[in-house]
């Protein structure tokens, strides 16, 4: 019954998707706004649908209904509840099933928005949204029905069972060991699938012809929240990874982890040089390729970790899915090609580059950068697959090729996070140039002779250092002088002139905060793995081992039977001048599945850093067990720069009112300089709502 | 300097940062490639065996194993059936470790035979095999599981 419900609403679903499509192109087509309201009840009766087949599953897991072939793949009547839900997005067909639901979702989010725009907006951008609406949502909608259809052949999770299991094996046990694992998937999930929705927008206004900056507008937004989303995933993959995998690291250019980072690369290009397009009338196609990009990345992403191309952690399931996938892929990029190619006239450039010294150049580099990053990352993770399909031979790609790529290029763009916010549009003065450097230029100077003086650690552990202490000091100034300038203008106090600068500002500000975060996190990364250390013992009862000044004994050793699996634990002391100050208890988790058992470090997190145990093996009699102890300097402070990144991008989106200007060139023309002034250049709101932090207030 | 300049100081620029990438790029995974191969392939290898980084797959050879817990030095031998390489670790053996059990072992094998391996790793194998009898952790830690159950 429950089976009949799930199956039948996807291939329901399936149809509604492709009668939807003719509608909203017929529609569109022939001037009839029938026939595409009819596309967009089409859009929120698929989210319908996709509710009622997730929750039939849902219900088939909880109630172990051992007859959907899913549940008798996944479920288990040991299993807890909490992780009996979460198996929904365990393996491969569940987490296409919420792939669909999410996708589902986000597209009745985007109708309703596109349908329903705030009407003090102009006309005009409600003329834009209103041609560009019907393509995109057939677009939405396409995507929807390549998925759906997934469901109904290759990863079909409502197939029957018989003869029917009394019990099943339960979820992968890597998988049933963190609370963690009912966070980062479905993160991840509204991050990749979040990136469905500007790829339909953009595509949806090329193909109306909607030239006007309004796809802009609602392709940014769509990008900062799923680039919000993403960028939570990768945070909490990375805590997840740390937190189970007992190695005390958070990312190992597994493949896995390199497909979750890909589209937060070419998305993160785009939140960046989007901007030059609104002020500047530039990089239209360059755009438009980033956000394909970002799209067709997160296709491979999902087509890495589900079809079981790779091997590793995540990459449990296999089967023919994968040439699904692929031939999506390549009509995602023909098509994308294509209409870009067809409307190149609608993509001239407007504006142009006036000086090497000025913000535009500082995110051309950043782009530059972003896109070098991206190829290194996708090099490395697919080219093990292409060595074995052509040459035959397993080969791995060692950490130690992306790590001499990708730090220096992050080195790079610390820096360049730095010059960015204190570089004007258009042109900067040498007096600008001299001002706005010699203090933070100074302060990151000292700070790495003081790092490398004192703490050594390696080159990039200082330049890391050296660069953050660098866009620290930069990013932090601009809070320092905007509020100022308030405080002067308008006789604020300090934290009402700080928050009504971000309020006025927010699209600024909140990446200013975003800056502040990722600084955080790059100065916790370095500093974690250049002065890690750790040392590996095996201790009887009572006995103590000591690393960096730390001790820790080894008190007890216990066993428990739980309904899913056996715990082996360690008490383990942390001792102070010969008295015991905190216990920690480390323990491995033998599920009857899994040969291996999973472990589950103890980990003891201060401000300045974490003592970290994992319980590497126990001697049957219980007389000794080898523990691993690492003293990792700032990791906290790795997930703190997340929260703060997340933070940032809130604020962003924060719902505020809008105001919409005319069409100006924010900066005045500078003299010598032939004044563009581009006739078509978006109108973004927030363009004259900033004014720049240095001048009057506001 | 002329906007014409500018653009091809700039354009210069660019290419020459992903000149040096693409560069570094090629280089960098010739370099960083580590195999994955059975004994067998190891050997007929020949000279470019020794002293690469590798990954080396097979099963433990039954009675092999040297473990010296007071030293944290681990031998043992893994065999994929045709041939048999000598491994030493200095790391203590996973908790699954033991004879006929799958490895995949990360290091280099040098000159003096032995593959000197940085982290063995028990094979880790998704289909469920039934526990045997004495391999239940139940059973195996039975002394550790107080019969209070504080």
């Amino acid at each position: 019954m429950t089976r009949a419900l799930g199956a039948s609403a996807v291939l329901v679903a399936f149809g509604v998707a492709l009668l939807g499509m003719v509608l909203a192109v017929a529609g569109a087509r022939l001037q009839r706004y029938q026939l595409i309201r009819g596309a967009y009840a089409a859009v929120y009766v698929n989210f319908g649908l996709l509710l009622v087949a997730s929750l039939a599953m849902v219900w088939a897991l909880v109630t172990h209904d051992f007859s959907v072939s899913y549940v008798a793949q996944v479920g288990s009547r040991a299993t807890p509840l909490f992780y009996t839900v979460i198996s929904l997005w365990g393996a491969l067909e569940g987490s296409i099933l919420f792939w669909g639901l999410v996708l589902s979702g986000f597209s009745a989010l985007a109708v309703w928005g596109g349908t329903h725009l705030d009407p003090r907006k102009r006309a005009e951008t409600h003329a834009d949204v209103e041609r560009l609406m019907p393509y995109a949502t057939a677009i939405l909608l396409g995507i929807g029905a390549f998925f759906y259809l997934l469901l109904v052949f290759p990863a079909n999770p409502f197939l029957p069972v018989s003869p029917v299991p009394p019990d099943g094996p339960g979820p992968n046990p890597l998988l049933q060991n963190h609370i963690l694992m009912g966070v980062h998937p479905p993160l991840l999930y509204l991050g990749y699938v979040g990136m469905s929705v500007p790829f339909a927008f953009s595509m949806g206004a090329l193909l109306a012809g909607a030239s006007g900056g309004s796809w802009i507008q609602l392709t940014r937004r769509w990008t900062m929240a799923a680039w919000a989303f993403l960028t939570a995933a990768i945070i909490a993959g990375m805590w997840w990874s740390y937190e189970v995998l007992g190695w005390g690291g958070f990312w190992a250019w597994d493949p896995v982890e390199n497909a979750s980072f890909l589209p937060w690369l070419t998305a993160t290009a785009f939140l960046h040089s989007v901007m030059v397009e609104e002020r500047r009338g530039m990089l239209r196609v360059w755009n438009l390729s980033l956000i394909t990009a970002t799209f067709a990345l997160t296709i491979l992403g999902t087509f890495l970790t589900r079809s079981g191309i790779l091997s590793s952690v995540h990459a449990f399931a296999e089967g023919e899915i994968g040439y699904w996938f692929l031939t999506f892929i390549a009509l995602v990029l023909i098509f994308s090609l294509a209409l870009v190619a067809g409307r190149s006239d609608q993509l001239r450039t407007e504006g142009r580059l006036d000086a090497v010294a000025s913000r535009e150049t500082v995110f051309l580099f950043n782009n530059l950068l972003f896109t070098v990053f991206t190829f290194t990352v996708l090099l490395g993770t697919l080219f093990p697959l292409v060595a074995e399909a052509v040459r035959g031979v397993k080969v791995s790609v060692g950490e130690p090729f992306f790590n001499s790529m990708t730090l220096p290029l992050s080195m790079a763009l610390l820096f360049l996070m730095g010059v960015g916010p204190a570089l004007p549009w258009r042109v900067a003065s040498r007096g600008i140039v001299r001002r706005e450097f010699a203090v933070p230029g100074i302060v990151a100077v000292l700070i790495g002779l003081v790092i490398a003086v004192v703490a050594g650690g390696g080159i990039y552990a200082i330049a890391a250092f050296t660069f953050g202490a660098f866009a620290l000091t930069i990013n932090v100034r601009q809070f320092v002088v905007g509020a100022r300038a308030r405080m002067r203008a308008h006789g604020e106090n300090p934290p009402v002139a700080l928050a009504r600068l971000i309020g006025a500002n927010r699209r600024r500000y909140g990446g200013y905060v975003a800056h502040l975060g990722v600084i955080t996190a790059a100065i916790a990364i370095a500093a974690s793995s250049a002065y890690k250390a750790e040392s590996e013992s095996t201790l009887r009862k009572g006995e103590t081992m000591s690393l960096r000044g730390r001790t820790i004994r080894l008190d007890e050793l216990w066993g428990r039977q739980e309904p899913q699996r056996f715990v082996v634990g360690a008490t383990v002391s942390v001792m102070r001048d010969g008295a015991a100050i905190a216990q920690m208890d480390p323990r491995l988790n033998f599920y009857t599945t899994s040969e291996q058992p999973i472990t589950t470090p103890a980990v003891r997190s201060r401000p300045t850093g974490d003592l970290y145990l994992n319980l590497m093996a126990v001697e049957r009699d219980g007389s000794t067990a080898t523990i691993r102890m690492i003293v990792e300097p700032l990791v906290p402070w790795i997930w703190a720069g997340g929260m703060i990144i997340v933070l940032g991008a809130l604020i962003t989106m924060l719902p505020g009112r809008e105001r919409e200007r005319e069409r100006v060139v924010a900066q005045a023309p500078v003299p010598g300089v032939p004044s563009r002034v581009p006739g078509l250049v978006p109108a973004s709101p927030l363009i004259m709502s900033e004014p720049d932090a240095r001048g009057a207030g506001s | 300097m002329s906007t014409t300049g500018k653009r091809i100081g700039m354009g210069l620029a660019a290419l020459a940062i992903l000149g040096t990438f693409g560069f570094l790029i090629y280089g960098g995974i010739g370099e960083n490639l580590v195999y994955f191969l059975t004994p067998q392939e190891l050997f007929a290898r020949g000279d470019k065996a020794y002293d690469v980084p590798l990954r080396l797959g097979g099963q433990v050879v039954p009675g092999s194993v040297e473990w010296n817990a007071d030293k944290v030095d681990l031998r043992f031998k893994i065999s994929d059936g045709v041939q048999t390489v000598a491994v030493h670790s200095s790391g203590a053996p996973p908790q699954m470790f033991r004879d006929g059990i799958g490895v995949v072992v990360e290091g280099r094998y040098n000159r003096a035979g032995v593959f000197e391996s940085t982290s063995v790793m028990v094979k880790h194998s998704n289909e469920y095999r039934a526990p045997k009898h004495g391999e239940k952790p139940a059973e195996m830690y039975r002394s550790l599981t107080r019969e209070d159950g504080a």
